[in-house]
């Protein structure tokens, strides 16, 4: 009876979430009486036994150049190998690109209860119960897995990352990797942006921002905050902002520790993806605007004036120039 | 060319959600019920856009779910579609609704299974990839374009920060989400056809879900919005730094 989790890595380095859903199994081992271990595919450039500090025991890490790129079906089979040689009974993953590829394998292959986006650590006192966000983050159900084995995937900023002192041993796993049946061809990652998934701070624009020109106000807020941008379906869909950046109930739903919506009403698809967000903060210069309804603190003016203002006043307080 | 394009049944994106019977289940009065947005949008319509270059293909829609949403199903053809199939059963959970849809797939041999990248209602974003799984099927997901090329499909899917370009040969199972097509109404023609389009019921196989729903709660509501007037965004800045604590 152990937890295993997996932590995501990308070009060689192991991913913020992944340091999210470790200190949960580590809390997952605790509560249940026993160790969280995790697995690694590809090679790294991180320390991993320093993966330790957030609970881990001990790194399963298959440190082969075949799995430096992210495969769903080979890293299924992996997982999966190392669930039941490990005789691992809960299975954590990051809800984020890879693992919403992965888990729903797993869960095939293994024959487990999968749930999905959890926001919470499970109830065990009477079955196996995880509370995970539904209708696009307007309510949470609470899912029971009936399986022996269970299978989380964790939404990012669920839990709070928990560091100790911990050094995590690693075992080295070796084997024959099946035959990759999707070719990559390309990679595109814009470098330099704080992708917007897993950002701690968000600012967004919406139509109030009246054109693509004007984009200048969020980005440089963005830059000084060191936030990731965003923005509403209908800029999105005018072309204004490439449609990654689209939050809302057919976009991304997110949950940053801070979403500052300049520009955006707040309709009801648009608060759906956005509304688990910590502190929401809203410039407006309509003061019937919904979003002022759904929000944490609110500016009632023209943002094309207090926006800047506010950048600078950011600025100041960090000591940038 | 044989494409199934699987349909879920979904609230619609401004319906109100509140539950009943004690929280365990969803308060259906007075919500109009629409074909979960990424099917339709980006599944199906691309579906659509692959049979108008290639006349030859067809087109099979699926849903999970009783005899009421046959309307659902209807609305589905009027866009587009040749032929639907419903098994007839609730839908337990992604596992016990994948297994379904692969029960038909296995008969029907597809060349391209076409999911929606989650329901707007469960969020499982789980049922393509459990499909890929039991027919051990590449699986892309999260795809915002779609090429064919004879028998090899070239994918662009999101990624952390950005998006992959990946190719693969047929059959495969892929997620659609927004980019891959544009929304579309179906016109009169359409809806005409679509009454008389094959819609065949199927009874379900045996499968147990793995999971189920034991209640539901609704987030808690906010404390009320802090007002700072437009002259001093200075002390809005203060407040998230020294209150809020953001940053």
């Amino acid at each position: 009876m152990s937890v295993l989790v997996f932590l995501d890595q990308a070009e060689g380095h192991v991913k913020k979430s992944s340091f999210e859903a470790a200190s949960f199994a580590a809390k997952i081992a605790e509560q249940t009486g026993t160790e969280a271990n995790g697995i690694v595919l590809g090679e790294v450039k991180d320390d991993l036994q320093s993966l330790g500090k957030y609970g881990i025991k001990k790194i399963y890490h298959a440190a082969d150049a075949q799995l430096n790129q992210f495969d769903d079906e080979i890293y299924t089979a992996l997982i999966a190998d190392t669930v039941k040689s490990s005789g691992s009974n809960v299975v954590v993953l990051s809800n984020n690109f890879n693992g919403k590829a992965i888990a729903p394998r797993l869960s095939v292959r293994l024959k487990s209860g999968l749930i999905s986006g959890a926001v919470g650590l499970p109830d065990t006192s009477n079955g196996f119960k995880v509370k995970k966000s539904v209708f696009s983050g307007k309510a949470f159900a609470n899912v029971e897995i009936k399986t022996d084995i269970k299978i989380i995937t964790l939404n990012a900023n669920a839990f709070k990352v928990t560091e100790g002192s911990g050094t995590a041993t690693i075992e080295n796993i070796t084997t024959q990797i099946p035959r990759r049946k999707v070719n990559v061809r390309e990679v595109n990652v814009v470098k330099g942006e704080v992708p917007l998934a897993e950002a701690e701070l968000v600012v967004s624009g919406g139509r109030g921002l009246k054109g693509p020109e004007n984009w200048g106000i969020v980005t440089d807020l963005a830059k000084a905050l060191g936030a990731a941008t965003a923005c509403s379906r209908p800029v999105s869909d005018s072309g204004w902002r490439p449609h990654h950046e689209h939050v809302g109930q057919t976009g991304l739903t997110i949950a940053p520790n801070m979403y500052f919506a300049i520009g955006i009403s707040g309709a009801i698809q648009h608060l759906a993806g956005v509304n688990r967000s910590k502190t929401i903060v809203v410039i407006n210069k309509d003061p019937e605007a919904p979003f002022f309804k759904a929000a944490d603190y609110g500016i009632v003016g023209d943002a094309f004036e207090v926006v800047p203002k506010i950048t600078e006043a950011v600025k100041k307080l960090k000591g940038q120039k | 060319m044989k494409i199934l394009v699987c349909i879920s049944k979904t609230p619609d994106t401004t319906a109100k959600i509140s539950f009943t019977d004690n929280d365990t289940k969803f308060n259906e009065s007075g919500v109009q019920f629409i074909i979960n947005p990424y099917d339709e949008w980006y599944a199906l319509v691309r579906a659509i856009e692959l049979k108008e270059k290639d006349p030859s293909t067809i087109i099979h829609l699926v849903h999970v779910g009783p005899a009421e949403n046959d309307a659902i199903i209807r609305k589905a053809l009027a866009l587009g579609g040749d032929e639907a199939f419903r098994i007839n059963s609730h839908p337990g959970d992604d596992y016990y609704v994948a297994g379904q849809i692969v029960n038909l797939a296995k008969e029907q041999h597809y060349d391209l299974i076409f999911t929606g990248k989650e329901t707007i209602d469960y969020n499982g974003s789980s049922v393509g990839g459990m499909i890929a799984e039991f027919l051990e099927l590449p699986y892309i997901s999260l795809a915002t374009k779609f090429e064919l090329n004879g028998n090899t499909a070239t994918i662009t899917r999101e990624i952390e920060g950005g998006e992959e370009v990946d190719e693969a040969a047929l059959p495969i199972v892929v997620s659609c989400q927004k980019g891959m097509a544009e929304q579309r109404i179906p016109n009169m023609r359409g809806i005409m056809s679509a009454r008389t389009k094959p819609l065949k019921a199927i009874e379900p196989v045996a499968i147990d879900p793995l999971t189920s729903i034991s209640s539901f709660e609704l987030p808690a509501p906010k404390q009320g919005v802090k007002m700072i007037p437009a002259d001093n965004p200075e002390e809005l800045v203060r407040l998230l730094h020294e209150e809020a604590k953001v940053f």
